[in-house]
This record gives structure tokens, C-alpha cells and sequence, in this order.
């Protein structure tokens, strides 16, 4: 399979809560392997985007497909899809119960059946990868922003999914922190690893998207590769809102 | 025989030994059915359908909102009218339950609340069905808010257990009344009573502290222990309160 073929295709997605119109038919592709940045005033319907993208939110209209397959209507069937997309959350939402490690095994030995040696392995080895083995003992509780969200991006990774949601990765740490977590995603992104990044990190879109859309008012406004949106080509309504992001 | 000879011929009699046990036995029924009845609560109130949301406040309304002690008489006296008639025991053990359930209910409801929606979300996120959510991470979190309180439920309910004597079930407080109102030793036959009454209290207060010690997590926490005499005192604002 080609590196530019679509592994998420969203059509004519709406979604209402209510009266309120949150998605007014999206569409969007992702190819594989590629870091889709997703930018925008808030309340502009990026988050339920993704949310809808991994069947958190039910669509009122629209299709969803997965790689090669249509995935909109699984209704009970919906955890199956959700496997194959990782997830991390403005709120890291770590399973407050649970070690570091338990918290990245627990996927796998629930839901894959992998026995414990087998995920303890692996989860260890993902708490490598995001430079924190020396925490793998610790819960939540005891550990600082920017590591409980670097636990649950191994947590997410531990499932193996095929693309990953970042729903605002850094939006609740404080400053300092929020590189550590920005370099573990670039990393993944430049390991190939297929992303949607919701984000407010201008500077982090610039390293590491491949698309950038920008989203108002639950209508995607533009939607253009990197360098032409960062080069000038986005719209004026895009623009005025980098200005005043970066200004700020 | 003298004042203690009495006590402790009271304390080691086979009557007070069963309405010992009998008052052992219809606190730890009583609970268990008032959980179950707490949980079917809980969730009837934490449901979007609003008849049944209804349904939940409606029966905490009545069995709050009446003594326990008329519950027990109700059931027992009246439920007969409507061709339900159920022993002595059962009846005191039914009325228990219902009114233990009302509260109980309250407790699993803070429980489960306590519990955020993320939590649930990222767990879903995961590919975990929802029975799966529920098992391992709602479910463990809501625990260890539930239990210490329910532990205080159990004390609770060991002493209310008392009013099913008004119903003519030989637990603890009838038996030492039958014995007494015979010679009219009161003091020492109450007292005998009393002193199962201490003792079940008691060392159910030091299985207590274990398990809140539990419920606060197997983990390096510096929480401040409650102590006895504050258990007793019902001054538990420690440990193991929701956290």
C-alpha cells in the first residue's frame, strides 16, 4: 500500500449537541503515516472531531472509515475500532488506582488477553521510550503533569494503534513541561506513526505537521499542507488568528 | 450469686450466646441485602429515564423520612393485611435492609460519582467494553470511597438491630430483657448484653481500621491514622473519608 493512501477518511461528518450545530459538514483524510495539526479558536469543534473520530461521540450524519473500513454505525461493536486508535487526553486521565505501569498494562492484559510477564515486558520498554523507567512504580498522583501525560501516550502506544488522537497533549501543564511531551509525539510522528494533533503549540506545528487544518465555528476553514499554510497561503480569517496566537 | 458471678453466668448462658449470635446474624443479612438494595437505588438514581429517577427518590423520601423502628412494625403488622406474611425474623430482617438500602444508596451514589467521567472515557478510548470499564476502573476507584463508610453502616447497623426486639425476635436486647424481667436483676443482665454489644462494636472497629488502611491503597501514602477512641467517638475525619 502507498504512503498516501488514507487510513482515516471522514465525509460530510455533522454532529449536534442539542441546538448546537458543533460539526457542519467535515471531511477530512488522513494519510498514513503523516501528523494532521489541528488549530483554532475554542469551541470551534476541534476536540469533538476527534472524539467522533474514535466513536466517543455518535455522528448525526456523515461517514467515518478506518482503515478501509466503514466504521460509523458499529454502535455496540464501536470498542472494537477504538483499539486500533490511541488516545490522549487535555487531562492525561491516568487510571488513578494504578501504578504507571499497571496503568499501560492494563489494556493489553484486559482487552488483548496478554498474560502479565508478557505486558510487563512491554510496558516497561514504552516507559522507555518516553525517558520515565524510573517512574514505573509511582501513581499518578506522585507524578508531575508533563509525566502523567508521557505515561498515558505509553498507555495509548501499549494497544499498538494504528493512529493516534492528541486532544490539546499540553493545554493543562505548565510551560516548563510542555517540551517533554511535545518531543515524545514529534518523535513518534518522525517514526511514522499516523497523528491527529489538536494543539495551540504554533512552534510544534510547524516541526512537526504534515497538514495543518483550521478549524471555526464547526466548519474546517482550511485545510493545506504545512509549508503553504505557515507560507502564507491560509486564509485571512486563519491568519488573524495566528497573529493573535503567537502575539500572545 | 453475686453482681459479676451473675454477669458472667448471663454472659456464658446458651440463651445469650444464640441472641448474640441471632443479633450478628440479622446485622450482617440486614447489610448485605441493604447493599444490594443501595446499589439497585444508586443506579435507578444515576438513570436518564425519569420515571425511574422518580422511582429512587420516591423510596428514599419514605424510608428516610420514617423512623426505623415504624418500618418494622409496619412490615410486620400491616404487610399480613395485603397477604404477605413473613415470620418474626424475616420481618425485622426486611424492614432492615429496606431501610438500610436508603442509605446505602447514598453512599454507592458518591461512589461512583466520585469517579470522573474522564477516567471512563480513557478507558474506553482503550477498547474496553463497558462491562470492562465498570469491572476495572470504575469499579476498583469507587471501592475504596465505599467501603470505609459502609464499615461505619455495619457498626450502625449492629445497634439498630435492637428494635427487632419490639417484634418478639430473641436477639440479644430481648433475651437479657426476658432474663431480667424473671428476677429483676437488670443491671447484671443488660450488662451482660452491653458487654456483646462492646465487644462486636469493638473488634469490629480494629477490622475497620485494616481495611480503610487497605482502601487508602497499598501505597506510600502519609495519611494520619484514626485512632480507637475517635472510631468510637464517631470523629472519623481521617483516612479512608473520601479522598
Amino acid at each position: 500500500m502507498s504512503a498516501s493512501e488514507p487510513i482515516l477518511r471522514l465525509r460530510g461528518i455533522n454532529k449536534l449537541f442539542g441546538q448546537l450545530h458543533v460539526l457542519k459538514d467535515v471531511s477530512l483524510e488522513v494519510e498514513r503515516g503523516r501528523t494532521v495539526v489541528v488549530i483554532g479558536p475554542s469551541g470551534s469543534g476541534k476536540s469533538t472531531l476527534l472524539r467522533c473520530a474514535n466513536l466517543l461521540e455518535s455522528v448525526h450524519s456523515g461517514a467515518i472509515e478506518f482503515d478501509g473500513r466503514e466504521i460509523t454505525h458499529l454502535g455496540r461493536e464501536a470498542f472494537k475500532a477504538r483499539r486500533e486508535i490511541g488516545m490522549v487526553f487535555q487531562n492525561f486521565e491516568l487510571f488513578a488506582h494504578l501504578t504507571a505501569l499497571e496503568n499501560i498494562m492494563l489494556a493489553p492484559l484486559r482487552v488483548q488477553g496478554m498474560t502479565t510477564d508478557e505486558a510487563a515486558v512491554e510496558a516497561r520498554a514504552l516507559l522507555n521510550k518516553v525517558r520515565m523507567p524510573e517512574k514505573a512504580d509511582f501513581y499518578p498522583d506522585e507524578l508531575s503533569g508533563g509525566q502523567q501525560q508521557r505515561v498515558a501516550i505509553a498507555r495509548a502506544l501499549a494497544m499498538k494503534p494504528k493512529m493516534m488522537l492528541y486532544d490539546e497533549p499540553t493545554s493543562a501543564l505548565d510551560p516548563e513541561m510542555i517540551k517533554e511531551v511535545l518531543d515524545v509525539i514529534q518523535e513518534l510522528a518522525r517514526e511514522g506513526m499516523t497523528g491527529i494533533v489538536v494543539t495551540h503549540e504554533m512552534a510544534f506545528a510547524r516541526r512537526v505537521a504534515d497538514r495543518v487544518v483550521f478549524m471555526e465555528e464547526g466548519e474546517i476553514r482550511d485545510n493545506a499542507p504545512a509549508a503553504d499554510f505557515f507560507g502564507g497561503t491560509s486564509s485571512a480569517r486563519a491568519k488573524r488568528f495566528l497573529n493573535q496566537i503567537l502575539r500572545h | 450469686m453475686d453482681k459479676f458471678s451473675l454477669i458472667l453466668h448471663y454472659f456464658l448462658s446458651p440463651r445469650f450466646v444464640w441472641g448474640a449470635a441471632l443479633t450478628l446474624w440479622i446485622t450482617l443479612v440486614s447489610l448485605f441485602f441493604g447493599i444490594l438494595v443501595g446499589l439497585l437505588i444508586a443506579l435507578l438514581q444515576e438513570s436518564r429515564r425519569r420515571s425511574l429517577h422518580a422511582l429512587a427518590i420516591a423510596y428514599l423520601w419514605l424510608f428516610r423520612g420514617t423512623p426505623a423502628l415504624f418500618q418494622i412494625i409496619f412490615v410486620f403488622n400491616v404487610l399480613p393485611q395485603f397477604g404477605i406474611t413473613l415470620s418474626n425474623f424475616s420481618s425485622g430482617v426486611v424492614a432492615l435492609a429496606l431501610n438500610e438500602g436508603a442509605y446505602m444508596a447514598e453512599i454507592i451514589r458518591s461512589g461512583l460519582q466520585a469517579v470522573g467521567r474522564g477516567q471512563r472515557t480513557a478507558a474506553r478510548a482503550l477498547g474496553m467494553q463497558e462491562w470492562q470499564v465498570m469491572r476495572y476502573v470504575v469499579l476498583p476507584q469507587a471501592l475504596r470511597i465505599i467501603v470505609p463508610p459502609t464499615g461505619n453502616q455495619f457498626i450502625g447497623m449492629l445497634k439498630l438491630s435492637a428494635l427487632v426486639s419490639t417484634v418478639a425476635v430473641e436477639d440479644l436486647l430481648l433475651v437479657a430483657n426476658q432474663a431480667a424481667s424473671a428476677n429483676f436483676r437488670y443491671l447484671e443482665a443488660l450488662s451482660a448484653a452491653g458487654i456483646y454489644y462492646l465487644m462486636f462494636t469493638t473488634l469490629f472497629m480494629l477490622v475497620q481500621a485494616r481495611i480503610e488502611d487497605w482502601a487508602s491503597g497499598n501505597r506510600r501514602r502519609r495519611a494520619r491514622r484514626t485512632t480507637l477512641v475517635e472510631r468510637l467517638l464517631g470523629a472519623t475525619g481521617g483516612p479512608g473519608r473520601v479522598r
